[in-house]
């Protein structure tokens, strides 16, 4: 038996109160408990976290990279989305 | 989309500094020098964790034992930064590591020089770290994204390593006359290859001109060497320790300090595996991945079983 068979996981870290977890990076752990640690022990070494998730690599989806340009051209078509698209006359204050 | 097309898109997305990632297209030659390059750096950080591992029970006082510990823990952290890195490329991590055993991957030749003193341990964190952190540094902004993240977090943790070995041959420079000359001596069988640890002379290396091109590498060999020997010149005299070069000297129309042709006989014998510690290096981590093996076992073996209690 080999690490190879060891899952992926990804992990992400709350660095303090307030701000969200954030992805920093993966490693390979036969459980969930022992991908904890690991992740304490190579990612937390010097107070960078309050907080640890750990997601078997396997289970997250991502979107298509061949499929970008059409999957966000929603997002892209819509300036008007933008508080920049709209003119105010001079003077107008706190808008 | 052609393949040329396919590369000629590629080469615009580097030009405007647009970092690659995983999933994206790539050359199938780009790929191949990451997974050369990123490996063998990988597998730097682990062998480099042998020659200091060794003196951890012999340092001289508890607080250099506690920081050479963290030291060695944050190498084999560094190695595991980029074994996921090279992950992302596709290659298998076992694979990656059993071709290190089979001698087909190489590592930084540096580590296969004994550390034969305490000193050495301090020359290594201030002129082995030092190189190392000179080449990551210019790699952070490497084009390839996994490989770039693994740098900034790597050269987050490794400016301790430099400053701890420079403040412990402080101690040792201004301590008796046997300690200085201990120090002295570390200094004069680690400057040598740690000039040889940036690699072959510009025109002798194969890979510098495309890994340029395609912004693999910041700079090439010769100019981290040169930026080092810079560098290193005058930490040099703070320390009162003379580097084993007649020729270094500074050269105001080149704003640089020259110095001596490196022995290139000796870079690649030690590259060819025949250096004073490649086999002995190279049976170390053999040894550890067959003697853990029971251990990565019991642990799947743990999981499994909790799994299955689960689901009954």
């Amino acid at each position: 038996m080999s690490t190879n068979e060891w899952p992926l996981w990804e992990v992400f870290i709350r660095s303090k109160q307030g701000l969200n977890h954030k992805h920093v990076g993966s490693l390979r752990a036969p459980d969930a408990t022992l991908a904890l640690e690991n992740a304490r022990d190579v990612y937390t070494r010097r107070s960078e976290g309050i907080s640890i998730w750990v997601v078997e690599s396997a289970h997250i989806h991502a979107t298509d990279i061949d499929d970008v340009a059409s999957f966000f051209e929603p997002s892209d078509t819509k300036i008007y989305r933008h508080p920049t698209f709209y003119e105010v006359p001079d003077g107008v204050k706190h808008m | 989309m052609t393949q040329a097309e396919q590369e000629i898109r590629f080469q615009e997305k580097i030009d405007r500094e647009i970092k690659i990632e995983p999933n994206d297209w790539m050359p199938d030659e780009y790929r191949q020098t990451l997974i050369r390059q990123i490996s063998q750096h990988a597998h730097s950080e682990v062998v480099g964790m042998l020659p200091e591992g060794n003196w951890i029970t012999r340092a001289p006082n508890l607080r250099r034992k506690a920081v050479l510990l963290a030291k060695v823990q944050d190498e084999a952290g560094h190695g595991l930064y980029l074994y996921s890195a090279v992950e992302t490329l596709g290659t298998s991590r076992e694979q990656t590591i059993d071709d290190l055993h089979s001698g087909k991957a190489k590592y930084s030749s540096i580590f296969n020089y004994p550390a034969l003193t305490w000193a050495d341990i301090g020359t290594i964190g201030w002129l082995v770290d030092g190189a190392a952190i000179m080449n990551q540094v210019a790699l952070c902004r490497t084009s390839y994204g996994p490989y770039a993240r693994a740098m900034v977090k790597i050269c987050k943790e490794e400016s301790f390593h430099q400053r701890q070995g420079y403040e412990s041959l402080t101690k040792l420079c201004n301590g008796t006359p046997q300690q200085k000359a201990m120090a002295q001596d570390a200094m004069n069988r680690f400057w040598w290859p740690a000039l040889m640890m940036f690699g072959p002379s510009d025109a002798d290396s194969t890979h510098s001109d495309q890994s340029i091109k395609w912004k693999i590498k910041r700079f090439t060999n010769d100019e981290l060497r040169q930026n080092f020997v810079d560098a290193t010149v005058a930490q040099a005299e703070i320390l009162g320790l003379t580097i084993p070069d007649p020729n270094l000297k500074w050269n105001e129309a080149r704003g640089h300090y020259d110095f001596s042709e490196i022995n290139w006989d000796e870079f690649w014998q030690v590259v060819k595996g025949n250096g004073p510690c490649n086999k002995e290096r190279l049976a170390a981590r053999v040894k550890a991945k067959e003697e853990g093996a029971w251990v990565r076992e019991a642990a799947s073996a743990f999981a499994k079983k909790r799994d299955m209690k689960k689901s009954a």
